[in-house]
């Protein structure tokens, strides 16, 4: 099984996109190999960016829509199909800048899609502009004083937005990204793996986070409570976890919503007559 | 005294930014707006403007961002282009109608989809009926003018309208020309300061802007646009003309090329009037009667004036780099417009050339001026040049 296509790869040599890339399709592969997925019911959506090059580079049904809306389209896809396995790849500016609503929206919606969030901290396609994930005073091609504004976590974002699967990688461990990204697409409900991915180019933070960087899954952390899971989501400095942070089995919007239940009718609605015939 | 630099259309751009020194700029990066971000970023890094630069989220937030301080009463610009102009245009489409005076470059780029990075105009020609006045620049040196120009004619409190200044995308946003930056004293006193007659910050005159219009004069704003919009005309050339004292440059509607004996002519909008010109000149060697007519304030647009220059000759060409689909180009359809009084129609042609980047040579605009003067024209046909079979 090969889900490669025969595209010449065109990041730059070193890039953090390799990794996850090799990740994504070991993982796939395996899983079509054993049954597990059906390789004509997968769907990928790549925003734009360096990142959005992915899906040129598997032979799966794809879709590359336009700059920061992967999480709506990915939703609509799940939502028209069940049978589909939808997995978006977006970048850190397409993801929490450009689009940034959308991502809170699908989290707390809870569809069963996999978001996987390239996170470069750079706006790499167009040559190296800070995003909401570089830290402050990151010195970009926009910002050459230094960025003045404060990064944002996108795993405590992820857990307070009540996402089901809430998890980060990094592009330097790939194996750890196999067990993630399979952990992540077998989830049902919205799950989000973010990846630290350096550019090489514009942003080469390898060294940083191979210094600092340790697995969840080697402590005994356990990804079941909600407030520990925040807590643990705040812990960055000379130590910077990996791993699964949150997880949590609850209904889909879709299994909600084809419950033949009709949730307008069932909702504590007023009695309407009772508010128009109420004298003032 | 000015100083001639090798320069870029977007960096000419950002000089134009450099001297205008606006309170705020507001923009998110797009290929091939960027340069003129970056370099005006470079700018405000090293203290050369006082502006406040807020490099934001989204397209969105740009022109909301720009919308703000220009209400309070800043001099603020923004600039994009293709999608992130369509993803403003929300915003964008509110500008005129809050009668701010908001300048915005746009290097012209293709919309999506299919996804592309190169020029063509589907982006500003999207945002035709909204009200922005739209000026249309041949090289980064009219580019670099035509922002200077732009400044005075949005901020002339008879016109209180915005402006796009369009060039097209890495032909002259990436292309390095030789560009004369006017002196910085001489274009500082001629783009002096923004001074609102109403604005937020001014708390002894408290006003609210944009709240909602009904049946009861909603119209009545927009016909106010609309005589604006008409002034605009008049203080084009007004405010040109002040320019030309500094620049010895002339700042008509269009640029009539070679057209004096000319018996066919094309018409045809920015970087590809330069293709154009090369191509009248050999065929003129050839003792072609041929010219070309470049349209530079596409909005408001000079219906009369065009007549006026069109009608004199046999054959007319319109080259547009956009469609309308299901309509006539953009281009084609003013110029059909400007000609429907005349008594002396010529023939029409209308061609769509160069979208998502297609290169247009000088070889193929000669082949146009064949077309015209042979006479097979069809005004209800559109062709398309360069198109594969
Ligand atoms: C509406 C809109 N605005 C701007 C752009 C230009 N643009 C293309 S990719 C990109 C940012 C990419 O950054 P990120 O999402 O982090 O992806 P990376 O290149 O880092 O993988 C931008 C701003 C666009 N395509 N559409
Ligand atoms: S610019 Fe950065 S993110 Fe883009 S391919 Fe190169 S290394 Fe990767
Ligand atoms: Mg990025």
């Amino acid at each position: 099984m090969n889900i490669g296509t025969n595209k010449k790869i065109q990041w730059c040599p070193g890039c953090g996109n390799y990794a996850i890339y090799s990740a994504f399709k070991n993982v796939v592969e395996r899983n079509i190999e054993n049954g597990k997925l059906i390789k004509e019911n997968i769907v990928l959506v790549s925003g734009i960016g360096c990142h959005g090059y992915i899906t040129n580079y598997y032979d799966l049904n794809s879709f590359h829509p336009i700059h920061g809306r992967v999480p709506p389209l990915a939703t609509g896809m799940r939502i028209a199909n069940d049978l589909l396995t939808v997995v978006g790849f977006a970048g850190d500016g397409d993801v929490y800048a450009e689009g940034m609503n959308h991502i809170i929206q699908a989290a707390r919606r809870n569809t069963d899609i996999t978001m996987i969030v390239h996170d470069n901290s750079v706006y790499g396609l167009t040559t190296g502009q800070f995003t909401p994930t570089s830290p402050k005073g990151f010195k970009g091609r926009s910002t050459p004083f230094g960025n003045p504004e404060r990064p944002l976590n996108p795993i405590t974002l992820m857990i307070v937005s009540r996402g089901t699967f809430v998890a980060r990688g990094f592009s330097g461990d790939v194996k750890h990204l196999e067990y993630l990204f399979e952990r992540a697409i077998f989830h049902r409900g919205f799950s989000i793996v973010d990846v630290i991915q350096p550019c090489v180019t514009f942003n080469n933070t390898y060294e940083f986070f191979r210094k600092r960087v340790y697995r969840l899954e080697d402590t005994d952390y356990k990804p079941n409570d909600f407030e520990k899971a925040v807590e643990k989501s705040l812990e960055w400095g000379d130590k910077i976890p990996i791993g699964v942070f949150y997880e949590e089995e609850t209904d889909t919007y879709e299994k909600l919503v084809r419950g033949h239940e009709n949730f307008f009718f069932n909702r504590d609605v007023p009695d309407i007559t009772e508010i128009l015939t109420e004298k003032s | 005294m000015s100083k001639w630099k090798s320069i870029t259309g977007a960096q000419a751009v950002a000089e134009a930014m450099r001297q205008i020194n606006p309170d705020v700029v507001a923009a998110y990066p797009i290929t091939p707006q960027t340069p003129i971000v970056e370099q005006f970023a470079s700018f405000v890094a090293n203290g050369i403007v006082d502006t406040e630069m807020i490099p934001v989220e989204s397209e969105h937030s740009a022109m909301s961002c720009t919308v703000g301080a220009s209400a309070a009463g800043a001099r603020a610009m923004c600039a994009t282009a293709s999608q992130g102009l369509a993803l403003m245009w929300e915003v964008v489409a509110a500008v005129p109608g809050l009668r701010l005076p908001i300048v915005m470059p746009i290097v012209n780029r293709a919309l999506s989809a299919p996804i592309n990075i190169h020029c063509d105009h589907s982006d500003s020609m999207g945002a035709t009926t909204i009200g922005w006045i739209q000026i249309y620049s041949e090289n980064a040196q009219e580019a670099y003018e035509n922002t200077l120009l732009a400044i005075r004619l949005a901020e002339h409190k008879d016109v209180l309208l915005p402006v796009m200044v369009m060039q097209d995308g890495f032909i002259i946003s990436h292309g390095v020309e030789n560009v004369e930056i006017f002196d910085d004293d001489a274009v500082r006193k001629f783009v002096g300061e923004r001074n609102p007659d109403r604005y937020l910050l001014d708390v002894d005159h408290p006003y609210t802007i944009g709240p909602l219009a009904l049946p009861d004069y909603y119209f009545e704003i927009k016909r106010q646009q609309e005589e604006a919009m008409q002034n605009a005309l008049k203080v084009y050339l007004e405010v040109g003309d002040e320019l030309s004292k500094i620049s010895g440059h002339k700042y008509p509607y269009f640029e009539e090329y070679k057209t004096e004996d000319a018996e066919v002519v094309i018409v045809v909008l920015s970087s590809t009037a330069g293709t154009a010109k090369d191509a009248v000149d050999e065929l003129r060697e050839e003792g072609k009667k041929v010219g070309l007519i470049k349209p530079i304030l596409f909005r408001p647009f000079p219906y009369k004036e065009m007549r006026k220059a069109l009608e004199k000759f046999k054959a007319i060409g319109v080259l547009d780099r956009s469609i309308a689909f299901g309509a006539y180009a953009p281009l084609y359809t003013e110029v059909r417009n400007a000609l429907f009084e005349s008594e002396n129609k010529p023939k029409l042609q209308s061609y769509v050339y160069g979208l998502g980047g297609k290169d247009i040579f000088k070889s193929d605009i000669k082949k146009v001026f064949e077309e015209l003067l042979s006479g097979n024209v069809n005004p209800e046909e559109q062709r398309y040049i360069r198109l594969r079979g």
